[in-house]
Parts: structure tokens; sequence; C-alpha cells
């Protein structure tokens, strides 16, 4: 092989250097030298993958009901159809519709929900944290005072009562895990905000009078995002699971959009009479994409934390 | 000290308020209890007795000020539906509850504080990657889930122990406990393991993490030094230290324990208070709802309270103020 290269990169005479590491090319190389979160990150991504292209993937449509053979419900895995036209690798549940092709369509509920409040949570946490740890003073007390008393209740009963107050739906469900989860992110953007709120950068744009919307949104806010990612990492995993938990109550999306918390709902019925594989499939799914979710955050909180850089 | 406590209470009297008031509203809009209660061949002027009889033909602010004046004499109204003392039918439900979370907390301290304490002493082993793994599955799998597959596992296949109920249980005073029998044990059992499993991860870290950072502590040192027996510097100088985020833990688990309980509740038929706020959430039964909330308020003020009181009790070097309430 060293017969190709040209000879000039052999006598090549100043040393050439490596370029400088980025603190991207950083993340990326601490984050794949832990196996288990590379292994995290593919479930994650499967799991995404199989949410965006569920139409074009799943081999039916769920819930088109005129496909749906009344014949076929409650198939063990591994069954052909009545019609013989296809297999039904995870079994058919109690209406007839195949499993694989629900759990594509039901990961797409779950992971769009769990995706959506925790983002939106994320943005008025930060923005209220920060606001606190900049302004200080009673603006600050008042706030905290809400965060405390809100974080003194499990986030499972605060959003059981506000769901049924407000009653079932994809867009209520959103906005009861909005609610729940947006003081999480509040109190952790304003501890990461005090400690940057000191630092000379923010004095100096300060000294440039510039507004405070934009010293809090452009100088503080960047700095104090990596903590909050992290959090939002993990708090993608709890967002899917208080979801399903809350649609296996009969309180979250409605049917005609079911999350695998519903398929899993829908299958206990089914189970005492050992059709077991109506709810293991979809919990097999559901778990996998939250224990995915939960490695990539666990790894990406290892690499963030500064006590622990090398 | 207290101060402290005169404060943490007020507090708790306030969230009380606020929440009642919200839930008292929103569950008025939302609903007409009436179309639960009466039977569907009702007449309007039957309607119309059952609404003065439970004093909902009142505007709601006058309904809400007779709620607040007779909650002041802890007189939280009666249940729509069977017409029971609401804080009553929940009390009669709250053993059941309490039961099945102490057990399940007791399960999970017991196995998550020595396994804990294991993969912190030897954070290289084998058996302590196994131990971490196991955690992170232990959080990650849905609680509801994991209970649908003990029941199908233990109860369907294997038969073993009962899905679903109480069983029998034994009166102490005015108290029934199951764990009393050995039919209350079978069914006890797979409820208390769903929790645990969960719960046991948690403290399972938080030990570790104690553990790891007391260990190169000079009084761990120390006691080496002098000789003592690992056993000893275990039982009496490590285990007091990493005793404070544990405690910690164990008591703001409790509080979600009791909280949770709805689904786990739910899940094995088990006829605790998490099932009855089900339940009454799903009839629009008010009273039960509202009565629930503030019981639970009170008890997690009295949980937190008592989580920081047995701090100052733990650690002499820590002192409540009331300026840090």
């Amino acid at each position: 092989m060293s017969n190709v290269l040209p000879p000039i990169a052999a006598a090549s005479p100043a040393p050439v250097l490596p370029p400088p590491e980025t603190p991207w090319h950083r993340l990326r190389r601490e984050f794949l030298a832990n196996r288990l979160a590379v292994v995290g990150l593919v479930l994650l991504l499967l799991a995404v993958g199989a949410a965006l292209f569920a139409p074009w993937i799943s081999p039916q449509n769920p819930y088109d009901i005129g496909k749906l053979d009344i014949f076929d419900s409650k198939l063990p895995p591994g069954s052909r159809s009545a019609d013989g036209a296809m297999t039904y690798w995870l079994g058919t549940d109690g209406q007839a519709r195949d499993l694989l092709s629900a759990i594509f369509y039901g990961l797409r509920t779950s992971l769009l929900v769990g995706g959506i409040s925790v983002t939106a949570a994320l943005a008025i946490g930060s923005v209220v944290g920060l606001a606190a740890a900049y302004f200080g003073g009673w603006i600050d007390a008042l706030l905290m005072r809400i965060v405390d008393i809100q974080l003194s209740f499990p986030a499972i009963l605060v959003a059981l009562i506000l769901l049924a107050v407000m009653g079932k739906g994809v867009d209520k469900v959103i906005l009861a895990l909005i609610i729940v989860q947006w003081a999480y992110f509040a109190r952790a953007a304003r501890g990461a905000a005090l400690v940057e709120r000191a630092k000379e950068y923010v004095e100096a744009a300060q000294c440039m009078a510039l507004g405070w919307p934009r010293v809090l949104l452009r100088h503080l806010l960047p700095n104090c995002l990596p903590p909050l990612i992290v959090i939002a990492t993990i708090d993608l995993a709890h967002a899917i699971a208080l979801e399903s938990t809350l649609s296996f109550l009969g309180v979250g999306v409605p049917v005609t959009e079911p999350s695998l918390g519903m398929l899993i709902a829908n299958g206990f019925e089914f189970m005492l009479s050992g059709h077991y594989w109506i709810s293991f499939f979809p919990g097999v799914a559901l778990a996998l994409a939250i224990v995915g979710i939960n490695l990539v955050g666990d790894h990406l909180r290892d690499i963030l934390n500064p006590h622990n850089a090398h | 000290m207290l101060a402290y406590i005169i404060r943490r209470l007020l507090q708790a009297l306030l969230v009380m308020t606020v929440m009642s008031a919200l839930v008292f509203v929103g569950l008025y809009v939302i609903g007409d209890p009436v179309a639960m209660m009466a039977s569907a061949e009702a007449t309007e002027l039957e309607r119309d007795a059952i609404r003065a009889n439970f004093g909902l033909d009142k505007p709601l602010l006058q309904q809400y000020a007779i709620f607040m004046a007779h909650a002041l004499r802890l007189d939280f109204g009666n249940s729509f539906l069977t017409g029971q003392s609401a804080m009553g039918l929940i009390l009669e439900r709250m053993p059941a509850t309490l039961e099945l979370a102490v057990v399940s907390m007791l399960l999970s301290i017991l196995v998550g504080v020595p396994l804990g304490i294991w993969a912190g002493l030897k954070p290289q082993a084998l058996s302590t990657r196994g131990i971490m793994t196991g955690s992170v599955l232990g959080f990650s799998l849905p609680n509801f889930w994991v209970g649908l597959m003990l029941i199908m596992v233990f109860a369907v296949y294997l038969g073993w122990l009962p899905a679903s109920g109480r069983g029998a249980t034994v009166m102490i005073g005015s108290v029934d406990l199951s764990i009393l029998t050995l039919d209350g044990w079978k069914r006890l059992l797979l409820p208390a393991a769903t929790i645990a499993l969960a719960k046991a991860a948690l403290i399972i870290r938080v030990t570790r993490a104690a553990t790891r950072e007391a260990l190169p502590m000079d009084y761990i040192k120390f006691a080496r030094a002098k000789g003592l027996a690992w056993s000893r510097i275990l039982r009496v100088h490590l285990l007091k230290n990493i005793m404070i985020p544990i405690v910690t833990v164990c008591g703001l688990e409790f509080g979600q324990v009791v909280a949770f309980a709805v689904v786990t509740e739910t899940i094995f038929a088990w006829p605790g208070m998490g099932k009855l706020l089900l339940d009454s959430i799903i009839t629009l039964d008010r009273p039960v709802v509202v009565a629930y909330l503030i019981l639970i308020v009170f008890f997690l003020v009295m949980l937190n309270l008592a989580v920081d009181v047995l701090y100052s009790v733990l650690d002499p070097r820590v002192r409540l103020q009331a300026a840090q309430a």
C-alpha cells in the first residue's frame, strides 16, 4: 500500500499537527467511547425511525378499519392472516390489528407527546429560571416558591387531576405534561444561571447597556444550556412513561390515536386468558425506547459534567 | 425549629386552600354529577331534588363558601355517590394503601442499600456492572407494565400467586391489615414487588454514589489505620454517614409511592385510596376528589417535614432554620 502514497508526503519537512479538537468533536469522541451509550443511541434512533416512517414501513395501516379482518383477532405471533396475504410477526390484538404496525403508530404518538411537551417545558422553564436568577429579589422568591410547591406534588397526581378537569386528547395530555415538567427546568436553569451571572461576560454585556432580554437570551442562556439538555434527555424518558401511564389509566390520549400505553391497556383484558402478546410487545417497545433514552442521557450527563472533565 | 415547623404548616394550609379551589372549580366546569347520581328515567323534578339535596343548585361561589366553612370544622362533605362522609371513605381505604407502600419501601431498602454499598465498594467488579445495568432497567421499565408482566408470569402461567384483591385481613383496633395473614401476604407480594423494583433501582444509585463519596474520607482511613474490622467500619462509620441521602430519597419516594398507588392499585384491584381517587374522578364525585387532595397535600407536607427533622436527628451538624424554610 505504501508505494501508492506520493513520496512528497513522506518527505514533508514540517510535522503535520492534528487540527485542534472542537468541543463537538470531543463530545462525539467521548460519547462513542462508551459502548452502552452507543447501544442507547441506536435504540433511540430505531424508535425515532420507526415513529417517523410508520406509514411506510408498517405491514398494515392499523387504523383503516376496512382492512381489518375480524377472523384475524387475537392471533398469536407468527400467524398467517386469514386471506394468506401477510404474516403477523407479533400477533394481532382484540380488533385484529397487526401488533407490529400498531406499535409503530403507537411509538409515533408516544414520542410526539413526549418530545413536544419536553421541548415546551424546557423553553418555559429555562426562561423562568433565568429570569429568577437574573432579577433576584421578590421575583426570584415568588417564582421559586411556585416551583417548590409544584415540585412537592408527585407528577402523576397533578397530571391525573389536570386531565380529569380538561378531558382526553393529545393536546391536553401535552399541556398537562408541560405543566408538570416546567418546574424541573426552572429550578435547574436558575441554579446554572446563578453561577453564570457572577461571571465577567455578563457584566460586560450589562456595561454595554444591552437590554435584559438580550443579555438573558443571547448571553446567559447559551452558557446554561448543557445541564438543561441533559435534564431534557432524561425527562423525555419520564414524559413518555408518564404519558403511557395516563393512557393506561384511561385519562390520556383518545382511542383514535393510541399510544403504546393505550395498546398495553387494551391487552390487559385479554392477558388473564393467556393472550400475553397484546400487552407484552408494546411494553417491550416502550421499555426499549425508554432504556435507550436513559442510557444516552446518563452518559451525556457524565460527559458534560465539568467535574468529570479530563 | 418550632418557627420552622409552623412556617411549613402555614405554607401547607395555603397550598391546600389553593388546590381545593382549583379542583372545586375545575370539576364544576367539566360535568354535572347529577347525571351520574340519578337513574336514566329520573324526571327533571327528581334531578332538581337531588341538586337541592347536595346544594348543587346554588351559585358556585356560594357552594365553595359553604364547603370552606365546613372544611374549617374538618367536615369535607359527603360523597355524591354513596352519601357517606368523603373523608371517612378515604380514611377507610388508607390502611390498605399505607400497608402496600410501607411493605414495598421496606422491600426496596432491604434490596437496594446492600447492593448499593457493594457497588460503591467495588466499582470495577463485574457484579457491580450487573447491578448498575439492572438498576437502569429497574427505573426505565414502565412500572404498570412490570406489574402486568408479573401478573402474567406468577398468576396466569405459574398460578402461584393471586392477581387481584386484598384477601383476608385482620382487624387491629379500627385498622385492618393483610400482613397478618398468609393469604394477605400472597396478595401483597406482587404489587409490592412491582413498586419495589423501581424504588430499589433508585436507592441502589443513591447508596452507591454516597458510598463512593464517603470512602476516601479521613474518618474511614483512620478507622482502617486503627485496624478495625471492615464489618465494623461499614456498620458504624460508613452506614451512619451515608444515611442522610438515603433517608431523603426514601422519605420523598414514600410520598411518590402513595401517590403512584393510583396506578398500582388499579392494576392489582387493590382496594386502597388510589383506586378510590381514580373511581371518583371517573364518576365526578367531587367531594371525594377534593378531600383526597387535601389529605394528600397534608400527608406530603408532613412527610417532607419529618424528613427534615430526621436530618437533624441523624446528623447533629444540621441545624434547621426558619430562614431556610
